[in-house]
């Protein structure tokens, strides 16, 4: 069964990626009017986004609009079933596989979860990309690994299990880990579902300093919609398959679009149905059946 | 009648379409295996310990006891017939050539087969294995290759550990409680048992390791990434492995009893 569906204008503005002189910047990511069904649910359909170079991108969207589906598009572990992913103007889906895990070791990303390998400690799990991907001597490995734990604050953790991390800290490590090889592109999926305030902030602020300290462009997934727009460049808002609205986080909560405006006031109903699609209520409770 | 027709080739399809799966996974383990053993042999050991290692509490204890068992049945049996000097030559061939490799293997899938297809699973389901792909690491490589490995090295080792452990049982039994005649016990086995036997015995508990392993890393790595999912592939490996080796047992035996 698909997902229930409303009606909305598509607009996909590109304002957020042009600069205040109008001349657009250089997209390091462009996302070419990409489809792609999941099942029998159509997740995209004519999408279209462009991530500017070394800014915050926040892409958002009510749960299950697909916007870690749209990373896995992104970063080549899906296939989409129409239009072109480009990073830095090759073609995702057409690279070889040598060619795709070239283009990955210059991308980071952060999992929901932290995705740390459960039977390496903290200090193995940041040096797991440069143990893989280099010949570096231990002492620098080691000077590394430290130098990227002591950025996120948690070097004094670094002989402890991944077990032994709360939730906050786990996505910390694994920020430490995304960073361990200096990429270009750091992509973050959903990096403040179920924090705590102090944690929430704790990651808000990395994310921002990371990005403007080593120049890096950043791509964050996410419904938390104010705290990522206190750290965004620009900001795309994807509902029904489509981008419905993009721009400064101020454009957004300027925008008149209903579906954007229940978004970004967070209002339990409007457009976007707090019940999903069923039976009238009380025929339903008076009928005893189980339909 | 129609609709059984269409459930039963339906049914034929997705098993043929698993079959496919699992041949084409078998053989990116051969071409990918070589590689991972010279130049990440350390992989490869830790895995040896955790499959191989970690199984010898199992292995030892059943294989004393399953020997034991043997010198009471054997005795039981061969008085019969007077025969209760040969205690030794029944237990070293019944063990050698039959059940030392295919206990090994049950008891195998059943330890080291169920930890590797919920390991793996479990890394599926928490996202390890895509952020291993996103560090642009193959996880065919790094995960499951050292894990297949470990368990293939690992059976004809606890194999022979289990067939030396079972025949010292049947030796307790027969010989220090029955009063089978020592001398006779060993004598008899040593001048029954062929190297042809022990030969049968090592390729069928390689065979079984490969087999135990495969469908281990295999079930582990086509999980459904939810607690349910990786909950029925560990199932699915040990109902699955037990089916194959009893198959592949009596074909093994038949072609190499000829």
């Amino acid at each position: 069964m698909s997902e229930p569906r409303h009606e909305v204008p598509e607009r996909d503005s590109p304002s957020c990626t042009e600069s205040k002189v109008g001349e657009p910047d250089k997209a390091i990511v462009e996302i070419q009017d990409v489809a792609f069904t999941r099942g029998a649910t159509r997740i995209f359909d004519g999408l279209n986004i462009r991530i500017p170079r070394g800014k915050i991108t926040a892409v958002m969207g009510p749960s299950g609009t697909g916007k870690t589906t749209l990373l896995r598009l992104m970063t080549g572990q899906l296939t989409p079933d129409r239009g072109q992913i480009l990073v830095e103007g090759k073609d995702v889906h057409s690279m070889s596989r040598t060619e795709l895990y070239a283009m990955r070791r210059k991308m980071g990303m952060l999992f929901q979860n932290g995705a740390l390998l459960t039977d390496l400690d903290v200090f193995e799990n940041v040096a797991f990309p440069l143990r893989e991907h280099t010949n570096l001597p231990e002492r620098l490995i080691r000077h590394i690994v430290l130098t990227k734990l002591h950025a996120v604050g948690l070097r004094g953790t670094w002989r402890m299990m991944p077990s032994a991390l709360s939730g906050g800290m786990a996505r910390r490590v694994a920020m430490a880990r995304a960073m361990a090889t200096d990429p270009e592109i750091i992509i973050y999926d959903e990096p403040l579902g179920g924090l705590d305030p102090i944690s929430m902030g704790v990651i808000l602020r990395l994310i921002k300093r990371l990005n403007d300290a080593l120049n890096i462009t950043t791509i964050v997934v996410s419904h938390d919609v104010q705290e990522i727009a206190s750290i965004a460049d620009c900001s795309y808002l994807i509902s029904n398959g489509k981008v419905i609205a993009s721009g400064k986080p101020d454009e957004l909560r300027e925008n008149a679009n209903p579906i954007v405006q229940q978004f970004m006031t967070g209002m339990a109903d409007g457009p976007v149905p707090f019940h999903y699609p069923g039976p009238d209520y009380s025929e339903q409770l008076l009928g005893g059946s189980s339909e | 009648m129609k609709d059984f027709l269409t459930d039963a080739v339906q049914t034929l399809v997705t098993f043929l379409q698993g079959l496919g799966q699992l041949g084409l996974f078998f053989v990116s383990l051969l071409v990918y295996s070589p590689r991972t053993l010279v130049r990440r042999p350390q992989l490869v050991m830790r895995q040896v310990y955790n499959s191989g290692a970690m199984s010898l509490t199992i292995i030892l204890t059943c294989g004393l006891f399953v020997g034991m068992v043997l010198g009471l049945q054997g005795f039981d049996t061969l008085q019969r017939f007077g025969a209760e000097e040969a205690l030794g030559t029944f237990a070293a061939l019944s063990l050698v050539k039959e059940l030392g490799p295919v206990l090994t293997a049950l008891l195998f899938a059943g330890r080291a087969g169920t930890a590797l297809a919920s390991e793996i699973g479990l890394m599926r389901a928490t996202d390890q294995l895509a952020a291993m792909e996103m560090m642009a690491v193959d996880p065919i490589r790094r995960v499951v290759i050292p894990r297949f490995l470990g368990g293939v090295i690992s059976m004809p080792f606890l194999a022979a550990i289990f067939n030396m452990v079972a025949i010292f049982g049947a030796y307790l039994v027969g010989v220090s409680f029955m009063g089978v005649d020592e001398g006779s016990f060993w004598s008899q086995m040593y001048a029954n048992v062929a190297v042809a036997d022990i030969n049968q015995g090592i390729i069928k508990s390689v065979v079984f390791g490969v087999v135990a392993s495969l469908l281990a890393v295999f079930e582990g790595y086509n999980s459904v990434p939810t607690a349910e999912g990786v909950g029925r592939a560990t199932t699915r490996t040990v109902v699955i492995t037990a089916i194959v080796v009893l198959i592949m047992d009596y074909m093994l035996t038949a072609a190499l009893i000829g």
